[in-house]
Parts: structure tokens; sequence; C-alpha cells
């Protein structure tokens, strides 16, 4: 059967497709990709877990076996990537709600 | 109607798929083919001389990507600078 | 396209919220700080402690208003964000001699390369060769690409209509 935290990031990553699949403001749309992205960092994080582990840090570390360092170092990118993805989208969406007064996206823009 | 009824299809389509994805994976708690990990937290603080392994795999063992992501970080910031940025209204409408 | 112009944040907010933000600065800018100068020791490092200093730009803004906000000038904090990225590739240049990012100051006895022994201790500070340097300069670029963008953002949507 599959666990808790994997369960979590389905439910995650689909929310986050529905609504940039199916809402009609752009701004839920934008939420909806930034939720998804959440949802991969929490994978990438829970596949490096080792049973009872600490963290891999050795100022004053307890007793006990390291998890694994390398998800942790990809999740650090992978944050600062969605993080630049979201700023230009989110920039794009002020540029069209101030040039065109609404933001629905199924509103045509193309003139003639 | 009919659009909406193919999206949801799709996406109900997808949830399978990740649903049969995730049975394939390791229980929660034991990866497998972690030899490359052992060999950072049993060298990296002799190697690097530092505490924090996650530091010294993100700027000494992985150096070039956290390089990139930076770079990739100001291309951003300097993107929504050139979206943004004007002074005063530059559009016409014709 | 006739809109009406936004002047409830031409002055800020009230006294209450200047005066808590400009008392906060303080021991926020002391955290970021310590947050990016233990990066070898403690978790976090130089991202982030660069995004809780960005936030410093964010609390001036939503504090102080619009017209105290033009005072901040983009080519001085871009400039800055450049400095920061030119000095990481550069700490990656300095151990060329064996491979692109080797980490040519640790275990060395100079500057930051304190040796230590294996297994638990109490952090040292002057150890790790070359990654405290990459981790104030990744901060600093951090710091000024995350309120590069804060601030652009905010003077565009808080602009009048000519």
């Amino acid at each position: 059967m599959i666990d808790l935290p994997f369960i979590a990031v389905i439910v995650l990553i689909m929310l986050g497709i529905s609504a940039a699949v199916l809402k009609r403001n752009m701004i839920k749309i934008v939420m909806g990709v930034s939720i998804s992205a959440s949802g991969i960092n929490l994978l990438l994080v829970a596949l490096g877990y080792r049973e009872g582990g600490v963290a891999p840090i050795f100022t004053n570390a307890p007793a006990a076996q390291m998890v694994l360092p390398t998800p942790q170092a990809l999740t650090l990118t992978s944050i600062v990537i969605d993080l630049a993805v979201t700023a230009m989208m989110l920039s794009f969406v002020i540029l069209m709600y101030k040039h065109y007064g609404s933001t629905d996206s199924r509103k045509r823009r193309l003139s003639g | 109607m009919k659009g909406l009824l193919i999206r949801s299809l799709t996406l109900v389509l997808l949830f399978a798929f990740l649903m049969a994805a995730a049975l394939q994976l390791n229980p929660f708690g034991s990866p497998s083919h972690t030899v490359m990990d052992d060999y950072y937290i049993r060298n990296g603080q002799a190697e690097t001389a530092s505490n924090n392994i996650v530091s010294s795999v993100v700027f000494d063992y992985r150096g070039m990507d956290t390089l990139l992501e930076a770079s990739v970080l100001f291309a951003a910031a300097s993107g929504v600078v050139m979206v943004l940025g004007r002074r005063g209204k530059d559009e016409k409408k014709d | 396209m006739k809109r009406k112009t936004d002047k409830s944040m031409d002055d800020g907010m009230s006294i209450i919220v200047k005066v808590a933000a400009y008392v906060l600065a303080v021991p926020i800018t002391i955290l970021g700080l310590y947050i990016i100068l233990h990066g070898h020791l403690t978790p976090g490092g130089g991202f982030p402690g660069g995004a809780v200093i960005a936030t410093l730009t964010v609390l001036f803004l939503v504090a102080a208003g619009k017209e105290k906000a033009k005072a901040l000038k983009k080519d001085m904090i871009s400039f800055a964000g450049g400095v920061g990225l030119v000095m990481f590739a550069f700490f990656g240049f300095i151990g060329t001699g064996t491979t692109f990012f080797y980490n040519i100051l640790a275990n060395s006895g100079s500057l930051f390369g304190m040796r230590i022994p294996f297994g638990v201790n109490p952090g040292y500070m002057w150890t790790a060769g070359v990654i405290p340097p990459m981790n104030m300069a990744v901060g600093l670029e951090v710091a000024a690409s995350l309120s590069l963008i804060a601030l652009v953002m905010f003077l565009y949507t808080m602009e009048d209509e000519r």
C-alpha cells in the first residue's frame, strides 16, 4: 500500500494541475502552478528519508543514522527555480491586467 | 460543456496514472542505492572540513548546479525588471 | 482606460506600523546575517539568509508608502546582485589547479582552513575552506534579486495614470 507522504504528494500535484486547467482567473492559474511545484519539492525530500534518522549535520548531533543529504541539495535548487518561474508569470499577469482591465483568461484579446 | 468533460477526463486519467506509479516506489524510510550518500556522510567532514554535509554537497561536490541556479535567479530578476520597469505610458492602440 | 488612482498608499501606513517596522528591522538583519555566516555549521546557508534579508525591503515598502519608495534605486540593487554572482563564480575559479570547484582552502592552515576531528563536535567557525565566502556571495545575490523583484512590482502597480 502507498505510504502517507506519497499520498500527500499525489493530492498536492493533482490539486495544482486541476487548478491550472479548470480555473478561469489568471491569478488562480498561477497559484495552481505554485502548489504543484510545492508537491514536487515534498516528493524530493520524502524520497531521502531513513528510518529513525537525524539531519546530516555534525554539530551536536544525536547518535543515530543520518538521512541522505543529496535530495535536500536538489530541493534547494528546485525551490529557487519555482520562485523564478512564479515571478515571471506574475509579472505577465500584472502587465495584462494593467493594459486590458480584467483578469479573465478567456476574453479575446487580439483585435482585428 | 464538451471541453469541460474532456479536461475532467484527462485529469482523472492523470490521477490514475500517478497512483499506479506511486505503488512502485520503495516503502517510506528505506531508500535503495545509497552508495553515493554513504560516501558523502563518511568522507564529507574530512575532505571539506565543514560540519554541515548538505552545505558541502551544495557548494563543493555539486557546485556547478548551484552556480547555474544562481544565474537562473538573476536572469528572472532582470526579466521582471525588463517587463515591468518602464516609465510612463508607451503603448498606442491602433 | 480610465481608472481611479489609488491614493491610499501615498504616505504609507499609520504611525504604529511605521515605528514597529523600523524597530523590527534590526533583529531581522541580525537573524539574516547569522543564518548566512553560520551556513557551514547549522542548517541554512546563503539562500534562506538572503531571503530573510530581502524581507527588509518588503517591510520598508509596505510601511513607508509610494513617495518614499522612489528613493530606492534600481541600478544600485542590480549592481550589488551582479557583484554577488561574479564573486561566486570567482571563488569557483580559485582551485583550478585540480578541478573547477575544488575546495583549496580546506584543511590547509590558512584563512579558513582549520582541521577538525571526525565525529560530533560543537561547531568551529574558521573551518570549511571556500564554503563561507561562497555563502556570503550567494546571500548578497539572492537578497538583491528578491528585493529588486518586489520593488519593481510595487512601483508598477502603484504608479499614476497619466
